[in-house]
Parts: structure tokens; sequence; C-alpha cells
């Protein structure tokens, strides 16, 4: 079957190569780039260790083709700090919250948190366990992992964040979606 | 979880899409979100020779309520949620999980015809159509003639959807109910209810079921006995009682088919007493 040449940014890199169209994203991101900080626990798109963001929305990565992400910017947990060894708020509040134990769902987690935080600068803590619905901690850290994304907002305030679409606009333009 | 080898293509335009899908012939599916189609290949239920991926294809994304509601066949379920246009984005708003919606579209789960996934049922409960283009231009399919069996709908197979209409809510209001264990599980029963009062009686019901047939359905019996009644409890349980009328809901392991007419009977009465406000 014919590789596909894809150009993907990749926490701020741009990474052009050829890839089978088979490859899944996470595969690309982990055997080809080495970016091995995003896990692949269930393989099924249920368990949400494989979050990546996606032109800024996380999805799961087991769960994207490589080559529905060509052109697309990717961000990874290795590139959600700011530079040097910068933690992430949201890095930052799981260290000081204990919000991991084995440390396997961790990244996902913490995608899952940010792209949550970016949408809803001040969620209630019905908001955070619904955003991270979609990940799984079999090690059923959740107490500390809720605990640690609303420390996490209370310590990035409202600022940061981008305000959230207005409500009961009949004609939300949408760009950017779909596969 | 690998999927079988593929060709892959992402046409910049329709008429491309609708070519190569033609070229491709019964051994090309089209490729939206994926996140029907990619999980059934990496089981290797299915195995497409090759895809053709619809990202590249203007136009197909977006959510236009004026007067009806039309939404583009490439809109992601987060977007339907956040174009806030009724009872399909309380639906939408109910799928799987935040990055499943981020990657699933209206048109993919439609196409895929799975009788537990929610949007169907909201869809033939609208009374909508589904837009589609093939070779031969275009075509409006009534939603009550799109779903044929289990995964089966009437589009054929060099075809693609590129919209759906639903007439305009104004006037009705609206219940949303599903059961399962888990928020990313499909529903055990889901049932959404639209509903059209007239000085505090229904002037007009339309009730939908998922995952209680190998189509999503309509609860016609409890829509009849609604019909005309006052909008108070007594008159909704009646109605509710025949949610399951007609059915045969297929058991699986999580529901048996008579607990599945349990929650339909239950769900309907829930989603009606939120419709009455």
């Amino acid at each position: 079957m014919a590789p596909v040449r894809v150009s993907l940014d990749v926490n701020g890199t741009t990474y052009e190569r050829e890839v089978e169209p088979r490859l899944l994203l996470v595969h690309f991101l982990r055997d080809h780039l080495g970016l091995t900080g995003t896990h692949v626990g269930c393989d099924t798109s249920n368990c949400g260790a494989c979050t990546v963001h996606l032109n800024g929305e996380a999805v799961k990565s087991c769960t994207v083709l490589a080559v529905q992400a060509d052109g697309a910017q990717v961000t990874t947990i290795e590139g959600l700090g700011g530079p040097g060894d910068a933690l992430h708020p949201v890095q930052e509040a799981f260290w000081e919250h204990h919000g991991l134990q084995c440390g396997y769902c961790t990244p996902g987690m913490i995608m899952a948190a940010a792209d949550l935080l970016a949408r809803n600068s001040d969620p209630s803590e019905a908001e955070v366990r619904e955003a991270l619905a979609g990940n799984l901690c079999r090690c059923t850290g959740y107490h500390n992992i809720v605990k640690a994304v609303m420390a996490a907002a209370k310590a990035t305030g409202r600022a940061e964040a981008a305000p959230p679409p207005p409500p009961g606009d009949p004609t939300v333009p949408v760009t950017g979606v779909g596969a | 979880m690998i999927p079988a080898e593929f060709d892959y293509v992402a046409p910049e335009t329709l008429d491309e899409a609708i070519r190569a899908l033609a070229d491709g012939g019964e051994d090309a599916k089209l490729l939206a979100g994926g996140h029907s189609l990619l999980p059934l290949m990496k089981l290797r239920l299915a195995a497409p020779a090759l895809l053709v991926d619809l990202r590249r294809v203007p136009d197909l994304a977006g959510v236009r309520a004026n007067g009806d509601i039309r939404i583009g066949a490439m809109t992601t379920h987060s977007a339907l949620v956040r174009a806030n246009a009724g009872l399909a984005s309380v639906a939408a708003a109910t799928i799987a999980d935040q990055q499943v919606r981020n990657r699933g579209t209206i048109g993919g789960s439609l196409a895929h015809g799975d009788p537990a996934s929610d949007l169907p049922a909201v869809v033939l409960a609208a009374e909508g159509t589904i837009v589609a283009r093939g070779p031969g231009g275009e075509r409006e399919i009534a939603a009550a003639e799109f779903f044929r069996d289990y995964l089966e709908t009437t589009l054929a197979p060099d075809e693609i959807i590129t919209e759906i209409r639903m007439p305009g809510t104004e006037g009705w209001s609206f219940g949303y109910e599903k059961f399962n264990r888990r928020r990313e599980d499909w529903a055990m029963v889901a049932v959404c209810a639209l509903v059209r009062i007239e000085s505090g009686a229904c002037a007009d019901a339309r009730i939908g079921l998922t995952h209680m047939g190998s189509t999503p359905l309509r609860a016609t019996a409890a829509e009849a006995a609604l019909r005309g009644q006052p909008l108070e409890a007594g008159a909704i349980a009646a109605a509710a009682e025949q949610a399951a009328e007609g059915t045969s809901p297929p058991a699986d392991l999580n529901a048996s088919a008579d607990y599945k007419r349990h929650l339909a009977r239950v769900l309907c009465r829930r989603a009606l007493e939120r419709a009455a406000g």
C-alpha cells in the first residue's frame, strides 16, 4: 500500500515523514518521533492514556491516523510546559496534590485537564469529572486528580483562559473541525 | 491493534471524493472523524482497501439555525454541542467523552447506522432529512427512509452525506434521557421526546427510541396516546407505558429485552416530564 507523505507540527517542530496510511498517530509520536510520554493503554479509545491535543482539542491518538493529522498542530505531554523545565500549571498541581499513583494515566489526564481549562477556566468539580470521563485511572486515584485540576484552575485564574462561546448563538460558525 | 493495510486519499473537493469513492468500488470507505470506523478496522472487523478522507473537503462542517436547522455532515459532536441547537445538541453532549466528541461527526454517526448511537433517533424523531451527493447529483432522504437495518442505511455506496436538516423547533420543547453504565458506553436505551404544547395540552408529540431495535424507532403508540392530552403527570405516565409497544429490542450482555422495554417506559416518562417543563 502506497506510503503517504505527511507534515506535522509536533510541539512546535515540523516533522515531514513518509508513513503507512494505517499508522496510528500514537505510534507515529512514540515510535517515529520517540515521544514516549503519550501512552497506549486500552488501544480501544476508552482509557484516554493516549490523549494529545490536535489543533488545540483533546483527542485519543490511538483512534486517529497519522495521515489524518497531516498539516495539523499536535501537542503532547512533552510540549505542554513552558521553555526549559517549566511545568504547565496542571503538571505543577498534579505534583503538588499527588494527582498520580502509578503514573500510567497521568499524561492523558493532564492533557484532558489542560483542554478543559483552556475552554473553561473556572470549572466546578462536576465539570472536571465530566471532562475527565474519557480518562481511566486503574489506581482509582480520581479524588486527588480532580483536586489537582481544581487547584490548577485556581492557580491559572480566569485571565489566562479563552472566554467560552456565547450561549444560544444560533449561527455559530464552525471551522477546523472534523477529520 | 493495527488496522489491515489500505490505501488512503484525501481529496480537496466533494466531486473528487465522490469519484474516488466510485473508483474504489465496494472496498472503499469514507472517513469522517473515524470514531466508528477506525475502532472496527483496528479490531479487523472492517478492512476497506481504500479510505477516502473528507477532512480537506470544504464547507462540510457548521451549524446554521435559521428557521430550520442545518448541520454539515462533518460537524463534530463538540461543535454541535457548542452550537446550542436544541435536542440534537443536548443529545450530542451525552456522546461518549470529550475526546470522542472532538472527533466524531454527525454525518459519520448517521452513515454508520448504529441503532445504539444517540443522533440517529434524534434525527428520526425530529423528522429530519439527510442530504446526500453522488455521481447522479443530490438527493434528500427522509430519516424515516434512511435507516434500513443494523449498521445498514439506504445511502448508496458512492453517495456522501453533506448535510442533515431538521425542521425548526419553535413552539416545541424536548427532553433527552439516556441510560448506560459508564459515561463512555453506548446507550443501553435512550429516549428523545419532542412535544408541541398548546394551552397546556399536547398538540403533537414525536418520540424517538435508541437501541430498541435494529434501527432507531419512533414510539408511535406513546405519541398517539399523548396527542390531545393535558401535559400532566397522569397523561404522561399513561403515554410512557406505551413506549415499548411493537418493539423487539436486542438483548445483550447489559440488558435483557424485557429490561430494555422497562427502560424505554421509564426513560420515556422522564423525557416527557422534562419536555413538559
